[in-house]
């Protein structure tokens, strides 16, 4: 198994390099010009060069890359100029934000999205199946920028239950002592119930844009997977052996079925955290997402470069982590390389 | 009897649970919102330290609280009873007295001001910041070079409680410059305890850490999200300030800034779109304020050095072309101070923004297009700054669609902020929009930033005429010495003949709109148009 | 153990825009290669004494006969193209011309969808909008089928480096995070809608190229390939007239299933600021400015063009389940 695990990890590094030498060409292509945007308003040709040379802009473009990647090595992922912040401390102070927005997302989008499948899978073809389908397709139809501006005006500004959309915490709480970095976690472990419950308030609307958005493959895989199952002969013979139709589905097929929405899961996860750059922009949330489409905009590379490659080895490690996980659970798959 | 008692006192306990209820902050916190300012903006500030290397807009509001300078200006009070910066009166902030030479000026400390780690505000740390704003260069140094302050050479230490500004020319807007953000005094022991080799003005330590005497410093800062700041109780500047903290947070959607404010979560918001003003304003629940941009406004520039613009018949057609005022009505939503259609018979004034006699007339914009050479019109591109698209995106739709009329076929081109001024450097737009305006409010500023033939940045026209350049470097010679009627002269002259040139039009004079609630006080408008905490109270 | 595993690598995961991508691409990363290898070159449809093109139509008539919502999607999308085709000789207004007294007018019997910031009819604009978008979504799943479909063909069909080159450029595309690697195209190339369209077709790019190399591949040592082969014809030959056309049905169901986040994939990059040039009609670049005008109360200016993206990327996602349930009527579920 170790060496099964080695070697994946050795099979990940040809896409890992390709996207660091990717991310740095496509960033160098942008069209700003860092150097003429902080040197200021009324800055001269030759104070925009200087500030080239202090930033080493000026250098041939492979020198640069060399330059990258030697700080790479060295853990270094450079500084972003709008914030100031070295990038690394920047994405370690923001992907618990993201990684808990998203998770929440996915869990509330599991809790819908699996008893909706299963309902589906009993009965194929009937009109549960049907809304199952349109609803969930739906879901997916909607541009995630927009479910999200619609639940802020009717949940915050009409109907005002749910807080402000300002971020993790409503400004008069201070953040929990951070163990994890998850606000919720962190706030149990600090016994400070109302911060807990500050934070969920935060969270559910985001989340709820975010689990909307991924009902759909949750669902549908979910529905597969149990038809399959369903159709099995173990099922079958429960069956035929008289168990109840609940005890069949749930004991029987559900546990089986789960495997391959397990996988979905880690998928979906994985995807979100990158794709939730829209949800963080309309709800003030600190995460990752947000800070690397600001960092675009404003022909920031470090930013840029270092959330891509946060996503990339994130991207790896989840793989790996449900290749384990798969093989720990369903012994017949085994990791070959 | 009983009864009425008992219901006496259950209606009492309804009402108490009523006052109660909508407090959801434990009395310590309700306690801390009494005392906190909650400030919504769109973007905050990407370092706390003017000098700092591109340091934004929002960094200078950070830099103007929690740093003093030698002297500020005096308030004053507009008919509409707008607190407004009196830009010919001075009042002294570190400086205890100023005296005013022929080539110099002096300046005594404050005795008791000390900075926020406790030691005294001395001369040496006076000349030591003001060495650094002349020589980091980037924007301080530009900005002190605005006022002819240019060498350390000039700043001479005379006693410990004493410093000499020397002029090297005489120029009328070196005491006003020293009034502006950049030159601030700093820390210079704590700093100096921070610098390295690669960082001479211990620029990294300051990005990070506000150390100055200012009323307030920053506790806490996470770029992108919130800054917060607190009083600095020992402040020496001028009376002590009523807000304990400021929460300054970013909230990037514009609609959900409204939505805070209207909903009484967020004290003071400054940078929502214009119909969210004029709606609020009308509503009435808030209080806002709008104030013209002094020295500033929105115009179109169009690059005189390559045809069809180098053609002023071209320049003058399109200055007919522009829908004035459909702009104002549906861009701006009439928050803004025109400056077109001037009546014909107006005589100009020896002040800037001021009207030209342009106005939408596309007939007229036909003839002359004809006349130029052009009578089918031609192609251009229409630049802007995505930055600001809430306000660009419709002057140039509706632009496009009236040159559009006269035969002019435009595509619009929106260029990310980033980039917007890389683009304006190159100075190779034909035709875009775009906003300017100086901290120093005066005419000849303006002009010798935007008009003169030495081509600065801000020249986004390259435009160059001697005839232009003798009147605005007269205006200045005169405006030094005092000889009124010679200034009064040069402006109106340079005036004139950037409305006969034509080479930008300018549409508007853009408002700074300040949205409150009620219970805040002492807003007060400042010509780097940025918050001044110092003033603020609530309740 | 097939049967879970087929489901797995099932591409109807995929309905969800890119997080199909996600989930069918890696089930073929991350697990064992099987499930490509337990399907057979589709069956024909039944009834087997009828003309081909007799059989596919009664097929068709069959599936939507008999799934309601497939029927309803396949009617929304002639409304869609009849709207692209005809939607700008129909609509009641110049979708340009403003009109600013008339501006942010609600709702009314002159303005079915209101009138926007600048008096514009939002309803034109819409109607006008869908040549747009639609375009949009059709060019770059075009795109995408031809670089992603002939680089897994030849990938799959080739083996060694071939398979080798192309497998680690999808697998280099899919390490991004897909979104803001479709932006930093974008903002880099600049924001045209060529290049919109192209940086859509990348992102979409690993999904292609994986499925049509596992169609190629089983193919590659099929009967009828062996037989091609043994008559003499060039390898050339076997991919343009065996390989290929057996390929592209499976294809033809990936492009109805990612036209929908072709347009969610514009809609968003209209969001951040990187979209179509103003004036312009586009839905996403039209929620966009219209989100701003939400709270004040003007929902109809985002409403209408949301809705508009939402019932067309609704539309073909259901498409794209019943295209499937026609060319490839097993691989329903």
């Amino acid at each position: 198994m170790g060496s099964m695990l080695l070697k994946r990890v050795l099979a990940a590094i040809p896409s890992l390099i390709g996207v660091v030498i990717v991310t740095f060409l496509l960033t160098r292509a942008l069209p700003g010009d860092p150097a003429a945007y902080f040197a200021g308003p009324a800055a001269t040709k030759e104070a925009i060069e200087q500030i080239r040379a202090t930033l080493g802009l000026d250098q041939p473009l492979i020198i640069q890359f060399f330059h990258y990647v030697v700080d790479l090595a060295h853990g270094d992922l450079g500084k972003s100029l709008t914030t100031g912040q070295p990038v690394a401390e920047e994405i370690r102070a923001r992907l618990p934000a993201s990684a808990e927005l998203t998770l929440l997302g996915l869990i509330v989008s599991m809790a819908i999205a699996i008893p909706l499948g299963i309902m589906a899978a009993t009965k194929p073809g009937s009109i549960i199946d049907h809304t199952c389908r349109i609803v969930t397709t739906a879901g997916v139809s909607l541009p995630v920028f927009f479910t999200g501006l619609i639940l802020v005006y009717v949940f915050y500004y009409l109907l005002g239950w749910a807080p402000a959309p300002l971020g993790r915490l409503d400004v008069f709480y201070s953040a929990p002592p951070t163990v994890t970095g998850f606000y919720l976690i962190d706030s149990l472990i600090a016994r400070d119930p109302e911060t807990f419950v500050a934070a969920l308030k935060q969270l559910i609307l985001p989340a709820l844009t975010l689990g909307i958005f991924s009902l759909a493959p949750i669902a549908r895989m979910t529905r597969a997977s149990m038809l399959s199952v369903l159709s099995s002969d173990f099922v079958r013979t429960a069956r035929a052996s008289g168990l109840a139709p609940y005890t069949v589905i749930v004991t029987y097929a559900f546990r089986n079925a789960m495997l391959p929405v397990i996988t979905t899961l880690g998928m979906v996860f994985s995807f979100l955290l990158g794709a939730n750059v829209l949800v963080e922009k309309v709800f003030a949330w600190p995460g990752i997402g947000s800070f690397a489409v600001e960092a675009l905009i404003a022909s920031d590379f470090a930013p840029v470069q270092g959330f891509v490659l946060t996503m990339a080895i994130l991207y790896v490690a989840l793989n790996l982590l449900i290749d384990v996980l798969y093989g720990l659970i369903d012994p017949r798959v085994r990791l070959e390389a | 009897m009983k009864r009425r008692d008992f219901l006496k006192s259950m209606t009492a306990l309804a009402a108490g649970g009523a006052v109660s209820a909508p407090a959801v902050f434990s009395p310590a916190r309700a306690q801390g919102r009494q005392e906190t300012l909650l400030i919504v903006s769109e973007s905050g500030p990407n370092n706390l330290d003017i000098h700092g290397i591109g340091t934004n807009v929002p960094g200078y509001e950070v830099s103007w609280n929690c740093y003093d300078r030698l002297i500020s200006h005096e308030m004053k009070t507009l008919p509409n009873g707008t607190q407004y910066y009196d830009r010919d009166k001075f009042k002294l902030e570190l400086a205890d007295d100023m005296n005013i030479g022929d080539m110099s000026v002096t300046f005594k400390l404050k005795k008791n001001a000390t900075f926020q780690d406790g030691k005294p505000v001395t001369a040496k740390d006076v000349k030591w910041s003001l060495d650094r704003a002349v020589t980091v260069g980037g924007f301080p140094t530009f900005q002190m070079g605005a006022g002819s302050l240019t060498k350390p050479e000039q700043f001479v230490v005379l006693d410990d409680n004493t410093i000499r500004v020397d002029f090297l020319t005489k120029d009328r807007l070196t005491i006003p410059d020293l009034a502006v953000i950049v030159p601030c005094v700093v820390n210079s022991e704590l700093v100096k305890s921070k610098v390295t080799d690669k960082d001479p003005w211990g620029l990294e330590y300051t990005k990070l850490n506000t150390a100055g005497s200012g009323a307030y410093r920053v506790t806490t800062w996470n770029a992108g999200s919130e800054v917060i700041l607190e009083r600095f109780d020992n402040w020496k500047g001028g009376p002590l300030p009523k807000m304990r903290r400021i929460i300054w947070r970013m909230v990037p959607s514009a609609g959900n800034r409204r939505a805070l404010l209207e909903r009484g979560d967020a004290d003071i918001s400054y940078d929502l779109p214009n119909k969210d003003f004029v709606e609020l304003r009308d509503a009435g629940k808030l209080n806002i304020v709008s104030t013209p941009y002094s020295n500033g406004i929105q115009y179109i520039g169009m690059n005189v050095k390559t045809p069809p613009f180098d053609n002023l018949k071209v320049r003058q057609a399109i200055a007919y072309a522009i829908p004035y005022q459909k702009i104002m009505d549906a861009a701006l939503f009439g928050l803004a101070k025109p400056l077109y259609g001037a009546p014909a018979d107006a005589k100009t004034e020896p002040v800037w923004p001021e009207a030209h006699k342009y106005n939408t007339d596309l007939a007229k914009a036909k003839q002359l297009l004809a006349e130029a050479g052009y009578p089918e019109g031609f192609e251009t591109t229409l630049s802007f700054d995505l930055g600001f698209a809430g306000v660009n995106e419709p002057i140039c739709v509706l632009t496009q669609e009236s040159l559009a009329q006269i035969g002019i076929k435009t595509t619009i081109n929106k260029i990310p902020g980033a980039t917007w001024r890389t683009e304006l450097n190159k100075k190779v737009m034909p035709l875009y929009t775009n906003v300017f305006s100086g901290w120093l409010d005066y005419p000849e500023y303006f002009f010798i930033w935007c008009y003169h033939g030495k081509n600065s940045i801000f020249n986004t026209m390259s435009y160059q005429s001697p005839e232009m350049d003798k009147l605005i470097d007269g205006a200045g010679a005169a405006a030094s010495v005092g000889d009124k009627a010679t200034y009064d002269k040069d402006v109106d002259g340079f005036v004139d003949l950037a409305f006969a040139d034509i080479p930008r039009i300018p549409l508007y004079q853009p408002y700074v709109n300040v949205a409150m609630q009620k219970n805040i006080s002492g807003y007060q408008y400042w010509f780097h148009r940025r918050l001044d905490y110092r003033a603020l109270a609530k309740g | 153990m097939s049967s879970i595993a087929t489901d797995r690598a099932d591409p109807d995961a995929a309905i969800g825009a890119a997080l199909v991508q996600a989930a069918s691409v890696t089930a073929d990363t991350v697990l064992p290669p099987e499930p490509a290898t337990t399907f057979t070159p589709p069956p024909r449809p039944t009834a087997p004494r009828q003309s081909g093109l007799a059989a596919t139509l009664s097929h068709i008539r069959y599936v939507l006969s008999e799934n309601l919502v497939t029927g309803f999607a396949f009617a929304l999308f002639l409304l869609i193209v009849l709207a692209a085709v005809f939607g700008p000789a129909l609509v009641p207004y110049d979708p340009l011309a403003s009109d600013t007294v008339a501006a942010l007018k609600p709702p009314s019997a002159q303005h079915w969808f209101g009138t926007d910031q600048l008096g514009r009819d939002i309803f034109s604009r819409v109607v006008v909008a869908t040549r747009l978008d639609f375009g949009i979504a059709v060019a770059s799943v075009v795109l995408v089928f031809l670089m992603g479909g002939l680089a897994g063909v030849a990938a799959g069909f080739y083996g060694g480096w071939t398979d080798r080159i192309v497998g680690r450029l999808a697998d280099t595309i899919m390490a991004f995070p897909l979104f803001v690697l479709a932006m930093g195209i974008v903002a880099a190339l600049g924001n045209t809608v060529q290049n919109i369209v192209l940086a859509t077709a990348i992102v979409n790019f690993p999904l292609y190229a994986r499925v049509a190399r596992a169609e190629a591949n089983v193919r590659r040592e099929a009967g009828f390939v062996e037989a091609a082969r043994l008559s003499g014809n060039s390898e050339f030959r076997i991919v343009s007239f065996q390989v290929l056309p057996n390929v592209f049905p499976i294809l033809v169901v990936q492009m109805s299933l990612t036209m929908g986040y072709a347009i969610l994939n514009a809609a968003g990059l209209s969001f951040i600021g990187l979209g179509v040039r103003p004036p312009t009609a586009e839905w996403g670049i039209m929620v966009a400015e219209g989100a701003a005008f939400i709270v004040s109360g003007e929902w109809w200016i985002a409403l209408f063009p949301g809705l508009a993206l939402m019932i067309a990327v609704f539309c073909f996602n259901l498409l794209g389940d019943g295209v499937r349930d026609i060319v490839d009527p097993r691989r329903r579920t």
